[in-house]
């Protein structure tokens, strides 16, 4: 905001250039980072409220496996860099290398994903479901908002290598694939506040 | 100035479509007929439908409203049953808020927003087309529960729970209150990006940020409010609708939930959301008041900055909405002193717009009576607000009549009396014919009346303990006189409305006979002015470059060396013709139609049948690769030129064409 009210005033310009310089789709992307950010706060501030309500049922807290959360964890924040090598080979024109990144990153995310459904079922198994108390229910609401998080972008990086696959997307569509890297980023860093969140910071 | 949308993904590729694969799909090609409208993404013509529809919707909400002044004309009354009272009034309050205020305001904001920065359409004009229609969809999702849903909402507009849970509210009026809103939800934050966009990135050359028109920055506020607001309703709708439908625990105070998460969620939405219900209006009439004082508006940067103030404080009083809960003496304290504060910038716009007028030539016409009336009945409800913040009083209020006369006053006689005014402004601008003035005047006063003696009342009835939402009282605690009252001003209302549609219709047939309005009727001073009403499709003929504030105003004023303002040209002179027939104009799209189509199935199914989903889901998903793979610009079109669009992505940029590749791709 500061920053454009700031632009100088040129009376000749670009008609394509925006008075921000970014561009729209950017720039809509961005903003809707921000609204983003109040979903997971809500969320997030249910989680903190709720993490040990219940009736003496087992809580999440009492069950969390974190070595095994924080490998995927791992596997998640290391998607981030093959999405930047990804939008760094395009902007270099290197279209096969790209792609490869992108299916990298999307197998990435898919790895996550699939720890998340493992991590549900076995929480079930040991008697932490949807309904069970406050804490379970927030728990999987917090968790599983990001998880279908994760699945929108892998649904996008794939929509991405498959049109890279038919030669659809090229150099100049290179803001597409950083808008959707936006996104991702913005997925993984969310997914670093809940894990400290909900994981680390000890229950009581 | 192309139309800057480029497709978010990949530049694709229909081949000709000689045999229209697509059928009834096939892409529109623009023009006047019922199917132009459904598949439009003019933002003139999107503005309109939600005007219409939001005006079918008030007369909805209206009939609600006197169903309940019905029920409470005299004590003791059986004409509605205590179950359907609380679903009338339930639904009264939602849609009066969310398919009324909240639309016609957005009319305004589709309509002017382009018009008044210079630009020849929104930043991404199908996505403006899918706001309209995912925001209908949810409107009809929610009215429809009356059918299917076994009756409305019954839980009051906020749905405290733990009354909103199955137990308490066992029909399925709740579950369509929660999906609806989602609904409606995710239209207006699509539609706050697209027009925040709009502004920040598509204003004419010389339109900085310190020359747009009022009207312009408080709606762009409103966008802010809506972006960031709307989220965390999103998230209390989700917990509700999965207590109800997937039992979980987020409300069940048996099972150790807090209930008052409900409140915070709900009211930090809540409370931004009485800002944007209340900011259009205040653009509205800081347009409506300069122009009939012919004087620029009163101190502009602190008309600005003061509704930029009232966004951000907008969010930190939302627990003076929660003063009986509990929540403790510190947080009373704090957001009663941020209440306070709040009033602040809000008497600064109101002793601003009293200072635009003072001095100036006033002309009351009907637009200024009701901008006026919406500084006096603002300005009661402001004061009645600002007796809210006051904890201990606010104690003895809660949930009495006193509440329901204050944010009546604030959103009716500040928000809807405008928008009213609004209307009758711009009326020619949109539909090239005027008001009748004379019965337009007569409409303000009805409504005015009818307000006063509608709401006034129920200030009395809350300070002498009546509560709000029971359904009927009984003789003898001295509420039928204010009561009965009450009731005959909400028929007042009822009239106005009736003779607004009166004055709609006449005034149209009238207009054959009356000479054009011409492009400035009132002499105005922002740039729509500048172009034919009604404003020709693609706005502008050449985008103007602004030098100035009320930058209209300047190319038809002067000063001369007294500093006395003179007439340095004729409005025929500086108007554009709307002649340009070389504008590239985006394609229309039935797309946005389709995945709006998919919204409610998918309601319908997380409520009734887990089947209905997948087909809702299968038209949204659709819909959507759909539109990412239809170009911006359709190949068949015709347009006279080839208008590429710059790829902005750095240097060695190519350009996207589109639809300019060979490959065939049946989406």
């Amino acid at each position: 905001m500061t920053t454009t009210a700031t632009v100088a005033v040129k009376t000749h310009r670009d008609p394509h250039e925006t008075n921000t310089g970014i561009s729209n789709n950017k720039l809509a992307m961005w903003l809707f980072l921000g609204t983003e950010c109040l979903l997971f706060g809500g969320l997030i501030s249910t989680y903190l409220l709720y993490k040990t309500r219940g009736n003496g049922e087992v809580l999440p807290t009492d069950i969390f496996d974190i070595p095994f959360t924080s490998v995927s964890s791992f596997v998640l924040l290391m998607s981030s860099l093959t999405m930047v090598l990804a939008l760094s080979a395009i902007n270099r024109g290197e279209l096969e290398r790209s792609r490869a990144w992108l299916l990298t990153t999307a197998m990435l995310g898919g790895v996550f994903v699939g720890g998340q459904v493992y991590e549900f079922t076995t929480f079930v198994r040991e008697g932490v479901g949807f309904t069970t108390n406050p804490a379970s229910s927030a728990f999987y609401t917090l968790t599983g908002f990001h998880g279908v998080h994760v699945s929108l972008g892998i649904l996008m990086l794939m929509s991405l290598v498959v049109a890279s696959v038919q030669g659809k997307l090229k150099q100049s569509n290179a803001e597409t694939v950083e808008i959707i890297g936006l996104y991702w980023h913005f997925v993984d860093i969310v997914w670093i506040f809940i894990f400290t969140v909900i994981y680390l910071i000890p229950a009581e | 100035m192309a139309i800057i949308e480029q497709p978010l993904a990949i530049e694709s590729s229909e081949a000709p479509l000689a045999e229209r694969p697509l059928g009834a799909l096939t892409r529109p090609q623009g023009g006047n007929g019922w199917r132009d409208w459904l598949s439009t993404v003019d933002h003139k013509r999107i503005g309109v439908m939600y005007g219409v529809a939001s005006m079918f919707f008030f007369i909805v909400g209206g009939a609600e409203a006197l169903l309940i002044r019905t029920q409470l004309a005299f004590p003791d009354q059986g004409f509605l049953s205590a179950q359907i009272y609380n679903e009338i009034y339930t639904m009264h309050g939602l849609t009066m808020v969310f398919l009324f205020v909240m639309p016609l305001a957005a009319a305004f904001a589709n309509y002017l927003i382009p018009l008044q920065i210079g630009a020849r359409d929104v930043a991404f004009p199908r996505l403006n087309a899918l706001s309209f229609w995912v925001w209908l969809s949810g409107a009809v999702f929610i009215n429809s529960s009356w059918l299917v849903g076994g009756g409305g909402a019954d839980c009051g507009w906020f749905c405290y729970s733990p009354n909103s849970g199955v137990t308490f509210s066992p029909t399925h009026g709740v579950d369509f209150y929660a999906v609806g809103l989602l609904i409606i939800g995710a239209a207006s934050i699509v539609s706050s990006l697209n027009l925040i966009v709009t502004v920040l990135n598509m204003r004419a050359p010389g339109m900085s940020l310190f020359r747009m028109p009022v009207l312009t920055w408080m709606l762009l506020v409103t966008q802010f409010l809506l972006a960031f607001a709307l989220p965390v309703i999103v998230v209390a709708l989700f917990l509700l609708l999965f207590d109800r439908v997937f039992d979980s625990q987020f409300f069940d105070p048996d099972a150790g939930a807090d209930p008052l998460l409900w409140q915070h969620l709900f009211w930090i939405f809540g409370h931004p959301e009485v800002y944007i219900i209340i900011l259009p209006s205040f653009g509205i009439i800081s347009e409506i008041i300069p122009t009939f004082s012919r004087k620029p508006i009163f101190g502009y940067s602190f008309m600005v900055f003061s509704g930029i103030a009232i966004g951000f404080m907008g969010w930190g009083v939302w627990a003076h909405h929660m003063f009986v809960s509990g929540i403790g003496p510190i947080s009373v304290a704090a957001f009663s002193l941020s209440t306070m504060f709040i009033a602040v910038p809000t008497g600064v716009k109101i002793l601003n717009w009293l200072a635009t007028m003072w001095g100036g030539k006033l002309r009351f016409t009907t637009a200024m009576l009701f901008a006026v009336g919406t500084v006096a009945m603002f300005t009661i409800g402001g004061l009645s607000g600002v007796t809210h913040a006051l904890a201990p009083a606010d104690t003895q209020q809660t949930d009495t009549y006193y509440i329901v006369a204050h944010f009546h006053y604030v959103i009716f006689g500040g928000g809807v009396l405008g928008l009213m005014g609004g209307s009758y402004f711009w009326w020619p601008k949109v539909f090239g014919h005027m008001l009748n003035e004379r019965r337009g005047k007569i409409h303000f006063w009805l409504m005015i009346i009818g307000m006063n003696l509608t709401f006034g009342p129920m200030h009395v009835l809350g300070l002498q303990g009546m509560s709000r939402r029971i359904d009927t009282y009984s003789a003898g605690f001295g509420f039928e006189l204010w009561n009965l009252v009450a009731t005959l001003g909400a028929y007042t209302i009822g009239l106005a409305v009736c003779f607004f549609l009166y004055n709609v219709w006449a005034s149209r047939r009238e207009a054959k006979h009356l000479p054009a309005p011409g492009p400035d009727p009132w002499d105005a001073r922002s740039l729509e002015w500048m172009v034919p009403s009604p404003t020709p499709e693609h706005n502008f003929d050449v985008i103007p470059t602004v030098e100035s504030q009320d930058e209209w105003w300047y190319r038809k004023y002067g000063y001369d060396e007294n500093h006395k303002v003179v007439r340095i040209a004729t409005i025929e002179e500086v108007a554009q013709k709307g002649d340009a027939d070389d504008v590239h104009l985006p394609s229309p799209s039935f797309w946005p139609l389709v995945i709006a189509a998919g919204l409610p199935l998918i309601g319908y199914g997380v409520i009734f049948n887990l089947w209905l989903c997948v087909i809702g889901g299968l038209l949204v998903a659709g819909g959507l690769y759909a539109w990412v793979l239809e170009p911006v610009d359709d190949p068949d079109a015709g347009h006279g030129h080839d208008d590429h669009h710059d790829d902005d992505g750095g240097d060695g940029s190519v350009m996207v064409g589109a639809g300019a590749t060979d490959e065939s791709e049946g989406s």
